[in-house]
């Protein structure tokens, strides 16, 4: 170990200020601080020891958080390839077929996305921020198995500097760069995102033809078409065996995940538990109405379609895009489950909520805490009031 | 009336004093430092090589000269050390042990008018004790407060027992309340621990009005105490002093002379016997850590470990400060370490493994642990902040110079030490004590 951090103290100066690879400087620090926590020391006055929590620790906490719905999800895939394709295969070739699906996903949402923050930390002088080490790790997760890589990469180039660098990087951004990404996708490309083709790995590609009767619909596109007959058990929903996105079939591998953030308290369960209410709450409203089959289906099963679990611990969690106020994190969690379902069920156009009611609660998330607030400085004013 | 504290954190750290207290050899060399008085322009009153007796004045508020700072020993000026543009740090005494002494009005302050106890507080350099809220500087000997509060018992961490500290002054504890009494329009109020008050130091005085704090440090922080118990509106000025500086007070009135004698706690991980010193205000912590501590690159703190100020191996403890403290530096890199468990170090995060460990005592070095980043977590301050503030928007008010926001928001209610938690959990490791501090520069140059 001394070897690599003597290496690394003889090859400093080359990045600092003046070296030959000073434009590299962001990248080098970048990989130093990931192997060393570096030896600042605190200032001489205020609080000379610190917690040992830092913001690489968070973000590999949520990392570790999401590992079990990727590995999940890398068998779904190659699970749901197999059998639209009518071939038998063992548990690890459709994980390995899986495996070899996402990873290039994750590769090129790493590299495109990485390298636009690099370039941006070293523009502006800035260390390289970890946030994107989580953003990038949704990306793939989030995403139809089927789209293609040049795709993606726009995607996330525009998610990234759009989403995130013009508002000043990691923490100030409004938007949560994953689900941008995956916005950006489903309204550039409409084309190729919509119809059920894209869920599953190679139906997508001409001349494959799949077995007889398999559609490779998603359950929620099945529930929006008012086939609630066609939905597959509820175990193999809560389970993930159906198709999706890579990492937001199984609610079981999110709710390891869930239980990794709670504890750790990296994740607001306020968020995620106000959130489920809401979605809840407006289940059962439309089941008060039930005009139609898709109102009728019990609230809960609301639970176990789609993104609705993945989007509530991982999505609407971000803590730079929710509220920052804790009476607010109760508002904004109610809200974005309450437009989930409503989206879901009466837009016709769309079958997904989820993503489109967490965007839009980003936006409004400022404004909440505006009010919350803005009743703190109404108390502090009023104790003024009553005293004189 | 007991108020419950929920919010907070009590870092256990090792190097807790133990309650035996040593009188050691005071033959070191004394300094005032001007830079613990935040927003003063000190004038300096005297040259090197100037003869002083214990209350002359040393230097002087360029702006308000009757604000005196005064040398707590007889001797000769050997030195004024300076920094960057001049700005004058320290001025050293060297004391010949005569011990010889201005001698000031003395008698009871019953019997005195305010005027005279202002006056006799600030020509003798004791007036510097009486703080103000809001912003946490020296009071100003113009305002008539509201209410004077002293916190009876400090909760952060390695902190003096003051029950311990002032059981043998309790007369002279009084006398100064007394004085403090006629300074306000309102009471003097004392904030001690719940359950500790009929054995406590303050069971016997007169004229107090007592609140009881149950809970984690920061309740026995003064600025938390005034927030339960009668918060600051714009407008409002509440003054605060330390029990050991009413003791001093209480001594004057008593004596007619100024008495500097102090007791102070030396603690942490590197001291070898911490316990409790008798010294005086101003002196070198030399005479207490000779011999006394481990090896290693370490860092001397004048102060606590959340609040403090560094200071040299032959430094001088803060005037305010009734601690010092001695923690290892941590200056070194560690490897993977934000990956690894780091099982001997303290976390309030689930994600390492302090929680598991409710009695031990951790040692923790002046490492930040990681890098500065823009604000990214959130709800972590407010865990750690027993007060109706929002922290985190205070702070971004302060970075955008918004006045009136910074008002709306709270901040004539809240002091460095408040917010000194918040610090220290941040992961961003952001630096909001230092940013408080420009908050109140940037309002005191707004409101003169």
């Amino acid at each position: 170990m001394k070897l690599l951090r003597n290496y690394i103290n003889k090859i400093k100066p080359n990045f600092e200020k003046g070296g030959k690879f000073e434009m590299f400087h962001s990248t080098f620090d970048a990989i130093e601080t990931f192997l060393y926590v570096p030896n600042t020391v605190t200032i001489s006055k205020g609080a000379h020891i610190r917690d040992t929590m830092d913001m690489k620790r968070s973000m590999i906490v949520v990392f570790i958080a999401l590992i079990p719905s990727l590995l999940f999800g890398m068998w779904n895939i190659g699970h749901w390839h197999f059998l639209a394709f009518g071939e038998d295969a063992s548990f690890w070739m459709k994980f390995g077929f899986g495996f070899l699906k996402v990873l290039p996903l994750l590769v090129v949402s790493y590299v495109v996305g990485l390298g636009i923050e690099i370039f941006f930390a070293q523009k502006r002088r800035h260390e390289v921020n970890e946030g994107y080490f989580v953003s990038g790790f949704l990306i793939p997760l989030i995403v139809p198995v089927d789209t293609p890589l040049w795709m993606l990469a726009i995607a996330v180039v525009f998610a990234v500097i759009l989403g995130k660098e013009v508002f000043g990087g990691t923490g100030m951004n409004i938007l949560n760069p994953a689900l941008t990404v995956r916005a950006f996708l489903f309204f550039a490309y409409p084309g190729w995102m919509s119809g059920d083709s894209v869920w599953i790995a190679g139906m997508m590609k001409k001349g494959n033809e799949v077995i007889d009767g398999f559609s490779g619909a998603t359950p929620l596109a099945e529930a929006a078409a008012g086939n609630i007959g066609n939905m597959p058990s509820k175990l193999d929903m809560f389970l993930g065996v159906i198709p999706g996105s890579v990492g937001e079939t199984s609610v079981l591998a999110i709710l390891i995940g869930a239980v990794i953030l709670i504890w750790t308290g990296i994740g607001s369960w306020k968020i995620i538990v106000s959130m489920i209410g809401g979605g809840l709450i407006m289940g059962l409203v439309l089941n008060l109405f039930a005009a139609n089959p898709y109102m009728e289906l019990p609230a809960w099963e609301h639970m176990l379609l789609g993104g609705f679990a993945f989007g509530a611990v991982f999505m609407a969690t971000d803590p730079v895009t929710a509220t920052q106020t804790e009476k607010g994190k109760w508002i904004y969690g109610f809200l974005t489950g309450v437009l989930a379902i409503l989206i879901r069920v009466l837009n016709p156009a769309y079958p997904e909520g989820v993503m489109l009611a967490i965007l839009l609660m980003n936006v409004f998330a400022p404004l909440i805490d505006h009010y919350v607030v803005g009743a703190n400085i109404k108390r502090r004013l009023k104790r003024v009031k009553v005293k004189s | 009336m007991v108020v419950k504290i929920k919010k907070g954190l009590d870092i256990r750290l090792k190097g807790q004093p133990a309650l035996t207290l040593v009188t050691p050899q005071l033959t070191d060399l004394y300094a005032l430092k001007p830079t613990d008085f935040p927003g003063l322009t000190p004038k300096l009153a005297v040259k090197v090589d100037h003869e002083v007796k214990a209350g002359s004045p040393l230097f002087f508020d360029k702006y308000r000269p009757e604000v005196k700072f005064t040398s707590p020993v007889s001797g000769k000026v050997v030195a004024v050390n300076r920094g960057e543009r001049r700005k004058i740090l320290e001025v050293v005494i060297q004391p010949d042990g005569k011990n010889s002494a201005i001698v000031f009005k003395k008698g009871d302050p019953k019997n005195l008018s305010r005027e005279e106890i202002i006056e006799l507080l600030l020509e003798s350099g004791l007036w510097p004790f009486i703080r103000q809220r809001p912003f946490n500087v020296i009071a100003n000997p113009e305002d008539k407060p509201k209410a004077i509060f002293i916190s009876g018992f400090d909760s952060s961490p390695l902190a003096p027992d003051y029950n311990f500290i002032l059981k043998e002054y309790v007369d002279s504890l009084q006398v100064g309340v007394d004085v403090l009494s006629e300074l306000t329009i309102g009471k003097i109020h004392i904030g001690v621990k719940a359950g500790t008050f009929n054995e406590s130091v303050f069971s016997s005085l007169m004229n107090i009005e007592v609140t009881e704090f149950s809970g984690p440090h920061p309740a026995g922080n003064v600025g938390v105490q005034i927030h339960h118990v009668d918060p600051i509106n714009k407008g409002e000025v509440v003054w605060v002093v330390n029990p050991q500086d009413v003791v001093t007070i209480g001594k004057l009135f008593e004596k007619g002379v100024l008495d500097p004698e102090r007791v102070v706690t030396l603690a942490g991980s590197e001291i070898k016997n911490p316990q409790y010193y008798k010294i005086a205000i101003g002196a070198s912590v030399k005479c207490m850590i000779e011999g006394n501590i481990k090896r290693g690159n370490l860092r001397f703190i004048s102060g606590n470990v959340l609040t403090g100020t560094a200071i040299s191996r032959e430094g001088y403890v803060g005037f305010y400060d009734s601690q010092v403290t001695v923690i290892p530096e941590g200056n070194s890199h560690e490897f993977f370490g934000w990956a690894m468990p780091r099982l001997k170090k303290f976390s309030t995060s689930r994600s390492y493994f302090s929680w598991l460990m409710p009695n031990r005592e951790f040692v923790a070095d002046t490492n930040l642990n990681g890098g500065q980043r823009a604000f990214v977590i959130t709800g972590e301050y407010e865990k750690v902040l027993p007060m109706d503030i929002y922290p985190v928007h205070l702070l971004k008010a302060i970075f955008i110079e918004d006045i009136d926001l910074m008002e709306n928001l709270g901040i004539y209610e809240i002091a460095e030490e408040d917010m000194a938690l918040c610090e220290f959990v941040c992961t961003s490791k952001t630096e909001v004590q230092s940013i408080l501090r420009q908050g109140f520069d940037l309002m005191i140059k707004e409101f003169g």
